[in-house]
């Protein structure tokens, strides 16, 4: 898990495949396609979409003959779930440091109050 | 209720996390350095704190075990290696059931008027160590919710800037 992790988070480490990504999460497209918007040449499209492919994060159809590359989502999944897991591990205490912060500053104010109460009565 | 920001960049050894507090810098502070209120708010809820060692001073051990509520034990531990009230605290971080990853984290707080602003930022070993680290003993059981799909690729894109 955690070297398929590692393997995933690093195809991810391009801003180029990162595109390719967002564009596939629209649906699928062409090699020629995915090429248009980058100033790429196709061999340079090809590898970025090796990389992608051998980390699972896409597959190239080998049936038709435009040959459309798809997401895979549920490799990214994986990714998403363990930013998930980081998250709620933090979300969850902080959501918990907001009461007990909440808690002492009542209490202060209470003490502060007892304190101008009993200079009052002095 | 504030909204944490997390920055989990692909491919880097660290992790930051920046959230607003509703409170002064002491208190929160304090909220980080007394264990009584440290054990109240730390890590899941499903999870008891008891702080079997916190001693924050700078070369000070501090060692918490979680224990869940179907008796399960998670130990983590570490040393206090700067600790400036009300700014700052330095410290490693270990989860004993995989000895040897050692993240080094830094807790910075800033007065914003009434408010704080934390940032946590913990740099791993390796990336290979922070890509692994929360299937260990911060997994909370999977969800298949495909939200956090989009986020990942919101958070993908928001790097590009």
């Amino acid at each position: 898990m955690s070297d398929q992790l590692s393997v995933t988070f690093a195809a991810l480490a391009d801003p180029t495949r990162r595109a390719i990504l967002a564009r596939l999460a629209a649906g699928e497209a062409s090699v020629t396609e995915l090429a248009k918007p980058f100033d790429l040449s196709l061999p340079g499209v090809s590898k970025h979409l090796k990389v992608l492919q051998r980390a699972g994060l896409i597959t190239q159809s080998r049936n038709a003959q435009w040959r459309p590359c798809r997401l895979e989502a549920r490799r990214l999944k994986e990714a998403a779930d363990w930013v998930g897991e980081y998250r709620r591990f933090w979300d969850e205490s902080f959501e918990r440091l907001d009461v007990v912060l909440q808690d002492l500053m009542k209490e202060m104010e209470s003490v502060e109050n007892d304190r101008r109460k009993d200079d009052g009565e002095g | 209720m504030e909204k944490a920001e997390y920055k989990v960049e692909p491919g880097k050894q660290e992790l930051t996390a920046t959230r607003m507090f509703d409170a002064p810098r002491e208190l929160v502070f304090k909220a980080f350095t007394d264990p009584k209120l440290f054990a109240q708010w730390w890590g899941p809820r499903r999870y008891t704190n008891v702080m079997e060692k916190f001693d924050v001073r700078p070369g000070g051990m501090w060692r918490v075990v979680q224990k869940g509520e179907d008796g399960d034990e998670h130990a983590f531990r570490g040393v206090h290696h700067d600790v400036v009230a009300p700014e700052r605290i330095v410290a490693t971080f270990e989860y004993e059931g995989v000895p040897g990853n050692v993240l080094l984290q830094t807790m910075t707080l800033e007065a914003m008027g009434a408010r704080t602003r934390l940032v946590a930022h913990q740099v791993f070993q390796s990336v290979g160590d922070r890509d692994g680290m929360v299937g260990s003993g911060m997994k909370e059981g999977a969800d298949e919710s495909y939200e956090r799909l989009d986020d990942l690729l919101d958070e993908l894109k928001a790097g590009d800037k």
